[in-house]
């Protein structure tokens, strides 16, 4: 929270209410004239972009549930009724559809536009922590999603899925029965993936909140990772990164309007245009393309650790995909936040992420030949990025010299 | 500018990230069709249309149904372009089932959708060797074909979704008379079901259900003769399939031109509103 | 988090305001740019905001069974039917003459709602009586052949209707609803 208020009620009804709910401060201090650094590049939009696409699905779905059927003989249908009849309804139910995969693909560069800029670095380890947090909430919400319109991957992903639970030893198939309502998919389940699907983006939004909030405490990092000194290093927020913010979010509808009017389909999987049926396993079971790389590190282990069995120990190591986002602030310990400062980093940094596009492609390959030795590989390197390059890195990379502050990089700049 | 640049470049990585479609898996490749709905610009042929509709009602209909269809979209904008009069006449020519009236069933009207060619799906096992004839109401979207690398990417920039008609029409081109030497080795048709080229596992339930000159197509005002050709039935009625299946499929694209000109007008005019509010900040 | 939504719209109100005093203080061209941008901005918002609210409107299944087509042949003299109709039920009455004669013959200053018999029905029609099988008072479905008029009597609130459908007596305030229809042929009449 900025210190002074720069808040100054403009009449007396103004007044009036900043004395009994001071909203107007509020959003003057923190949506307006909230100190940026005026060196963000449009990486930074990311975040903005985000808060379209929980809006953009949230109203959407608020709108496909008004029309859609949660029980297993008709979901199917409603979603159909809901294309073929309701007014509009292709274009909701696709925006709906796409909207989950645009909001990965956001999801993603805000992520790795984290990892490179180090902004998970102290003090913004809690900013970051509800970042990871909201990122697997994300996945839980879409994953239950998929399952609405009850096709056959709809289906045989929430079977295989809830069956990771089975692998916890000793309350693993009591848990799963539980999760499931039943002892295999069906309408229970179904209709309990509907309850939390149209719960869930209302936490992830309190959590937004909770993630801006920790966003305003220390203020933006920024591409050069030196703290703001002055207020020659910061712009408002309004007009300046509102405008910004905005011109990227119309940038990115353009891909978006895209995929929703001229391929709503091909994000998609072909299988899920036949209805739910638990006698037949489609040929190919594969995860929608933003759960493949930890899907990728859940098969990967295909052998027993000492007492873990294989099932078991793929679960392991997809909580600890999971885990090592977590403690990142701690296993990175340089002091230089910016990756632009960090000649060795660099070079890791654009490893794993090609790792990470590998891992994203193994998970849709089939489970055989040299895919299965590549997605070892994969994983492997994942965790060793985390655990290995980044502790030691940390203690032995010679930074380059940074700026002393955000207006001579930036005047450096101008001038070059 | 340069950030521009790599913003661009970030979003077609993130596209080329998405993995490809997987569908029924075919052993030999199946060729891609011209559809005429195809691409940014592609609209259904309505003569098409009322062809592959006639292929569909006098060859398929008796096994296959398609239960999301009612007879009143067949005259609604972007498909076979049929009058209202037209759906009228067709719809009283079936029977549907109606338990609120005597006798159980009704003539049709054009709110009904598609009667079911059989009364549960037991009895169309039953009629079928034990198949079980897929319903057609999505059945072209829920087809598809393996595309090599690297053209799986560039179906996400030409927005190829024709896979399912591709398919469906090789399938029906895709029959042997006896198990061709091009079958997997130790190959064994099992009584009662027929070599295709296509169909996973190439074991299928359904034998050949196209004849030369079994349909007969009365040509439209003005248009050239069509072929009497299994080849043509199979094109016409894999289009037919398509519009089932993806009805509104005109009026989505209308809608997308609009959007998109909107898009690239607002894009273009914020970008100038933000250039002009940070003139004169160093950044 | 419910703070966000008036915080929200102070920052569209305030930061427009803001952007058009920058604007005021500039030059024409930059002024254009804003008013353009701002413009195109609302006709955008507009324009994704009436298919959100369009989507409430009935569907094309539900408009589809807006108008139906009824055939009265199998209906005797003396017998009426209930059929459905946008999901109400509406009665369908084969009239008799002597039915008819009582309608006509009541002088319309008896009535509470004053309406002839002749408006109630079609020209060279007169046996047929259509009207939608809710109560104007309330909404239950009166029961046929009773009441103090020979026509309908509703049992919830006790009112009641004469041979035209025309309410005499009880709380309704209004006749039995005529829905639009029109005679196809002689037998076949659209009723929506």
């Amino acid at each position: 929270m900025s210190e002074h208020s720069t808040y100054v009620p403009g009449n007396a009804a103004e007044k009036w209410l900043d004395e009994r709910l001071p909203v107007a401060r509020f959003a003057k201090e923190h949506l307006m004239d909230f100190p940026t650094p005026k060196n963000l590049n449009y990486w930074w939009t990311f975040g903005a972009i985000l808060v379209m696409c929980l809006g953009v699905q949230i109203v959407t779905g608020i709108i496909l549930a008004m029309h859609y059927t949660p029980n297993v003989n008709l979901a199917f249908d409603s979603v159909e009724h809901i294309r073929r009849d309701v007014n509009g309804g292709r274009i909701i139910q696709a925006t709906h559809a796409v909207g989950a995969s645009m909001f990965f693909a956001a999801l993603y560069i805000h992520i790795f536009r984290n990892l490179f800029f180090g902004s998970y670095k102290a003090p913004r380890e809690i900013l970051y922590i509800l970042g990871v947090i909201i990122f697997i909430l994300t996945m839980a919400a879409a994953f239950m999603g998929y399952v609405l319109p009850w096709g056959q991957m709809s289906f045989w992903g929430a079977t295989v899925i809830t069956n990771i639970f089975s692998a916890i030893p000793v309350v693993g198939e009591s848990l799963l029965q539980l999760l499931r309502g039943g002892f295999a998919v069906g309408n229970p389940t179904l209709n309990r993936f509907f309850s939390l699907h149209y719960l869930l983006p209302f936490v992830i939004a309190a959590l937004v909140a909770l993630h801006i909030w920790a966003l305003h405490v220390p203020g933006n990092n920024n591409p050069i990772g030196v703290d703001v000194k002055s207020t020659r290093d910061t712009v408002p927020f309004h007009p300046y990164y509102t405008l910004k913010d905005l011109y990227a979010m119309v940038l990115f509808m353009i891909p978006f309007a895209w995929f929703i009017f001229f391929a709503p389909d091909i994000l998609g999987h072909p299988d899920n245009y036949i209805q739910a049926n638990s006698q037949v396993t489609p040929t190919h079971i594969v995860p929608e393309w933003y759960l493949l790389p930890f899907y990728t590190i859940l098969r990967a282990v295909d052998f027993n650790i000492l007492f873990i069995n294989s099932q078991l120990g793929g679960v392991i190591a997809m909580g600890m995909s999971m885990v090592a986002l977590l403690v990142v602030p701690w296993l990175d310990t340089a002091r230089v936040r910016s990756g632009l400062f960090r000649p060795i980093f660099k070079w890791f940094y654009v490893l794993f992420l090609i790792n990470f596009i590998g891992l994203t492609y193994l998970g849709a390959q089939p489970a055989e030949g040299i895919y299965v030795t590549l997605a070892k590989v994969c994983t492997a390197y994942y965790f060793i990025h985390f655990f290995v390059v980044l502790p030691v890195l940390s203690r032995i990379e010679k930074p380059l010299p940074l700026p002393t502050s955000i207006s001579e990089s930036v005047l450096g700049k101008a001038h070059a | 500018m340069i950030k521009t640049k790599t913003f661009l470049a970030a979003v077609a990585l993130a596209s080329s990230l998405m993995a490809p479609a997987f569908a029924a898996e075919a052993s030999a490749p199946i060729e891609k069709q011209t559809w005429s709905f195809a691409g940014i610009f592609g609209t259904y042929d309505e003569n098409q249309l009322q062809r592959g509709f006639q292929v569909y009602r006098e060859v398929c209909a008796s096994c296959h149904g398609a239960r999301l269809i009612a007879f009143r979209n067949l005259a609604e904008y972007g498909g076979p372009g049929f009058s209202e009069e037209q759906v009228k006449a067709l719809a009283a020519e079936y029977e549907v089932v109606d338990p609120t009236v005597e006798g159980g069933v009704r003539a049709g009207v054009p709110a009904d959708r598609w009667p079911s060619p059989f009364p549960t799906e037991q009895d169309a096992r039953d009629a079928n060797g034990g198949s079980l004839p897929p319903d057609f109401s999505v059945l072209a979207k829920a087809r598809g074909l393996v595309d090599p690398f690297p053209s799986w990417i560039f179906n996400y920039f030409t927005g190829y979704s024709e896979g399912g008609v591709d398919y469906i029409r090789a399938l029906l081109l895709g029959y042997h008379d006896e198990v061709p030497a091009s079958a997997p080795e130790g190959f064994v048709l099992p009584e009662g079901k027929y070599y295709n080229d296509y169909f996973p596992g190439h074991a299928i339930g359904m034998a050949p259900p196209l004849q030369d000159e079994q349909v007969t197509y009365t040509p439209a005002e003005g248009e050239a003769e069509v072929p009497l050709t299994v080849e043509q039935y199979a094109t016409d009625v894999a289009a037919f399939m398509m519009w089932m299946a993806e009805p509104g499929l005109v009026s989505r694209k209308e809608t997308g031109f609009r959007v998109m000109l909107f898009l690239f007008l607002f894009a273009g005019l914020l970008y100038l509103t933000k250039r002009r509010i940070w003139k004169g900040i160093e950044h | 988090m419910v703070c966000w939504l008036p915080a929200a719209s102070y920052v569209i109100v305030r930061g427009y305001a803001t952007l058009a005093t920058q604007a005021h203080h500039s030059t024409t061209r930059r002024d254009f740019i804003f008013v353009a941008t701002g413009a195109v901005g609302a006709v955008g918002a507009a324009a994704v905001v009436w298919p959100l609210i369009n989507q409430l409107n009935p569907d094309a299944s539900t408009l589809a069974l807006a108008s139906i087509e009824f055939d009265l042949a199998a209906i005797p003299e003396g017998q009426s039917v209930t059929i459905t109709w946008r999901g109400l039920p509406v009665f369908v009455r084969h009239r008799t003459p002597a039915e008819i004669e009582e309608a006509r013959s009541v002088p319309l200053s008896e009535l509470k709602d004053p309406q002839t018999d002749e408006e109630r029905t079609k020209e060279g029609h007169a046996q047929w009586l259509i009207m939608v099988a809710n109560c104007t008072h309330l909404g239950c479905v009166p029961i046929g052949d009773s009441g103090d008029f020979d026509g309908w009597f509703c049992p919830c609130h006790g009112s009641h209707y004469d041979t035209a459908g025309r309410i005499r007596q009880g709380p309704a305030p209004t006749n039995l609803v005529v829905p639009p229809y029109q005679f196809i042929s002689d037998t076949l009449v659209q009723i929506g």
